[in-house]
């Protein structure tokens, strides 16, 4: 049925004719109409990469098809969400290998995003953990691809966007767990300086990701705080945790009600951060032994969160600069908060080694923050994004709802042949969005003027 | 442990009421027409909740194979739960007596030909409990459900006479009458949110009815009051409007 959606960013919205199907047969059937389509999962990525005219929802193809609770393997259809997941497989000790910060995506958009967590310089991204998966081409055939089987379309469908067909079920690896809790450190950071080193000195431990205050500036430039983790031993439960140790969390929730001037947002998420920093009596250092769910997914805890940045939407801007591109980092961190425009706070992470076709993680920093839609945005990201290219990075697809083709080009090196595969497998651009007509993936290039006319009337609109 | 058997077990209803039971842990018998589809969901609820699932084929039309079809389950179902039906388009089913009649026969002939032979088991085992997922669309013909209407109105009826008939054996039976559900039935209709359950909500107030022996439901619950409305309305007045 037709109706108006977006993704997490809630930028752009758009009108799509959504499909749903719950068997393989009716999956087959909807590729086999004359029309072009793009896959959609739980729609948690920020931008327009599961926007099209035509979406094929993925969400009621949820089934588990095995587990082997002995090798720690798990079959599934790809709409199923990573809360179900962990729901399944928590009590019988067993682990996620890896996961975003939300629970709430899909294991088809964590192939097709290859999408990375706290751990990624020890366990890598998701695609790392895929044994095999079936992917449904343009031209109706389903073909199974593995890192050694019909390996082309497996490297260009992990990270690829959706662009080489749909993905249908999947075998992944999962990692053994003792108990369901999470030992976690979390040290502070006087300044980037600082929390640099500290990514160096704690660098052994599996589970790593800081917290940036945005507005400190001068010798406080880049306070943060370091979150450290590792899966939790038996004997570092108290006996309360002890009686249970593989206990799921439980379900609390609370909804974020409707859209709120984004000032709300931010001037919560900074009270959150202060009580962090100065509460728990001003120590340097916190241990305590917690449950999976607030060491991972702290802002699950709210849902529909995103509408806290009102209606006109917001952007995340992610990248990823080298190791060596330290100075790059201050740039961009400085520019931002002297236009006075981003959130409060940013994510940063350190990425371990990754050679991949069109995966995101390459060795290097990335840094993630929210910005709210409006006037002048566009402009200023497209100054940043040089900044980005200038220090050897790239941005994150999945969380772009912007960048210009030439962008991601000069990212991206193995674009050339990512697109050689895209047409291999996907020859006619049956499966297209808004983000692959867009970055010129899915089209012709002298037809790309009328789509950023397009994006030019969006945002004249604010 | 209990056993549920799901008759229409393909349907996005049934699915979710197959989870809501199985993580109870009640064992499942899942029957369907289309049993290849019943592969994935048969996996799904054996690992999810750890309960024994079987599949069974099972056609609504196929009235002679009933009998049969209830005699080789390898368990008896303590509970039975009618979900299957069509909704076809009205307009098409006015235009094509075939359609009309395979909309009366599957929601009303199938469902009565099955539930008699379970609830004749039943009494003669003085327990069980039958379930039929019946509609609001039954309880007063009207022209935009003329034919799918007056079938559940039938199988309302159905429903109602047999929790008489065999309350004195110790059976019992609970109408379901769902309003609009987000289904497989529903997805190119552009239905009200407010008014509109997720088949879990329809799951969860059916096992709960289950549980507490509940008679008649209605999901969400404001349906009950809106079809009390709508079948006070006077007949001289109602016939007139577009409904
Ligand atoms: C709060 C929050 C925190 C996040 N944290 C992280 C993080 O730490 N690390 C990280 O990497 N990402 C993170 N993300 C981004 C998110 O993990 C990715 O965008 C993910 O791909 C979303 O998956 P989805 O199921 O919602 O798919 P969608 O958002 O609907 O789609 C994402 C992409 O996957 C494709 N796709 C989906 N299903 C299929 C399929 N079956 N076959 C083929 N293609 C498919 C779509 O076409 C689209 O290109 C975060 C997002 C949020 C909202
Ligand atoms: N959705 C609503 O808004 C709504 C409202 C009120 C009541 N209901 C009722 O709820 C019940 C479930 O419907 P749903 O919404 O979940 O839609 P659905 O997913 O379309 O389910 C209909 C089911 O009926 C099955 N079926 C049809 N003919 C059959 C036959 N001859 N033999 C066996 N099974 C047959 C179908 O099986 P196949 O998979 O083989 O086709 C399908 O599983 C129906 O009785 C419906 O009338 C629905």
């Amino acid at each position: 049925m037709k109706k108006q959606i977006a993704n997490w960013g809630n930028y752009p919205v758009i009108e799509s004719d959504e499909k749903l199907f719950s068997y393989t047969d009716e999956l087959d059937k909807l590729v086999a109409q004359p029309k072009s389509y793009i896959a959609r999962g739980n729609g948690r990525c920020y931008g327009d990469a599961s926007l099209a005219d035509n979406t094929i929802s993925t969400l009621k193809y949820d089934k588990v098809l095995s587990f082997d609770t002995e090798k720690g393997l798990l079959e599934v259809q790809s709409g199923i969400t990573l809360d179900q997941v962990l729901d399944i497989i928590v009590p019988k000790g067993w682990f996620l290998p890896v996961t975003p910060g939300t629970k709430y995506i899909t294991i088809g958009g964590a192939i097709a995003s290859d999408v990375h967590g706290k751990n990624h310089h020890v366990d890598g991204a998701f695609s790392h953990h895929v044994i095999e998966m079936d992917v449904l081409l343009a031209n109706g055939e389903t073909i199974t691809c593995s890192p050694t089987n019909n390996n082309d379309l497996f490297e260009a469908t992990c990270g690829g966007m959706g662009l080489t067909g749909v993905i249908e079920k999947v075998i992944f690896d999962l990692k053994k767990i003792e108990t369901s809790f999470i030992k976690q450190k979390q040290v502070k950071a006087e300044n980037l300086e600082e929390i640099l080193q500290l990514f160096d000195t704690y660098a052994h431990y599996t589970y790593s990701v800081a917290w940036i205050d945005c507005l400190k500036k001068r010798k406080n430039f880049g306070r943060s705080i370091l979150i450290l983790g590792e899966h939790a031993k038996i004997e570092d439960l108290n006996d309360k945790q002890k009686s249970d140790p593989l206990q799921l969390p439980k379900k609390k929730q609370i909804t974020f009600p409707f859209n709120l001037p984004s000032w709300v947002l931010n001037t919560f998420t900074v009270k959150a951060f202060n009580f962090l920093y100065y509460g728990k009596n001003f120590k340097k250092e916190i241990n305590n032994v917690v449950s999976y769910e607030p060491f991972f997914y702290p802002l699950d805890a709210i849902l529909h969160w995103n509408r806290g940045y009102g209606k006109p939407g917001f952007i995340q801007y992610q990248f990823v600069l080298p190791l060596e591109a330290k100075q790059g980092l201050i740039d961009i961190l400085n520019r931002i908060s002297d236009k006075g425009i981003g959130s409060f706070l940013a994510v940063l992470k350190v990425f371990g080694k990754q050679e991949s076709l069109i995966s995101f993680p390459t060795e290097g920093y990335t840094l993630a923050l929210d910005i709210p839609v409006r006037k002048g945005l566009f402009e200023f990201l497209d100054e940043l994004d040089q900044i980005v290219l200038k220090y050897g990075g790239r941005l994150y697809m999945s969380k772009d709802a912007r960048m210009k083709p030439e962008v991601l080009k000069a990212g991206y090196p193995h674009l050339d042949r990512f697109k050689a595969i895209i047409k291999k497998f996907n020859p006619d651009f049956k499966f297209r969005s808004h983000q692959s007509d867009r970055l010129l993936l899915t089209k012709d290039e002298d037809k790309s003027k009328v789509k950023i006319q397009n994006s030019k009337i969006a945002e004249a609109q604010f | 442990m209990p056993t549920v058997l799901l008759l229409g077990a393909t349907s996005d209803i049934s699915v979710a009421i197959a989870k809501e039971f199985g993580a109870h842990g009640y064992a499942l018998q899942l029957a369907a027409r289309n049993t290849e589809h019943l592969s994935p969901i048969q996996s799904d609820l054996k690992i999810r909740y750890n309960v024994d699932c079987t599949v069974h084929a099972f056609d609504a039309l196929n009235y002679d194979s009933h009998q049969s079809f209830f005699d080789s389950l390898p368990v008896k179902p303590d509970v039975t739960i009618c979900v299957f039906g069509v909704m076809y388009e009205e307009e098409d089913a006015w235009n094509d007596w075939k359609l009309t009649h395979r909309m009366i026969d599957t929601n009303y002939t199938g469902a009565v030909s099955i539930l008699n032979i379970a609830a004749k088991y039943y009494s003669a085992q003085k327990k069980g409990t039958i379930v039929g997922i019946s509609s609001v669309a039954g309880e007063r013909g009207r022209q935009s459900k003329l034919i799918y209407g007056s079938a559940k109105a039938a199988f309302s009826a159905y429903l109602a006479g047999l929790r008489n008939k065999l309350f004195k054996d110790n059976v019992h039976v609970v109408s379901v009458k769902p309003g609009f559900v987000y289904t497989k039935m529903t997805e190119e209709l552009p239905l009200p949110k407010p008014l509109t359950a997720q088949p879990e909500e329809v799951a969860k107030a059916v096992f709960n009815a289950v549980e507490k022996k509940k008679n008649t439901i209605y999901t969400k619950w404001m349906w009950k009051y809106i079809m009390l409305i709508i079948k006070n309305v006077p007949e001289p007045m109602f016939k007139k409007m577009n409904i």
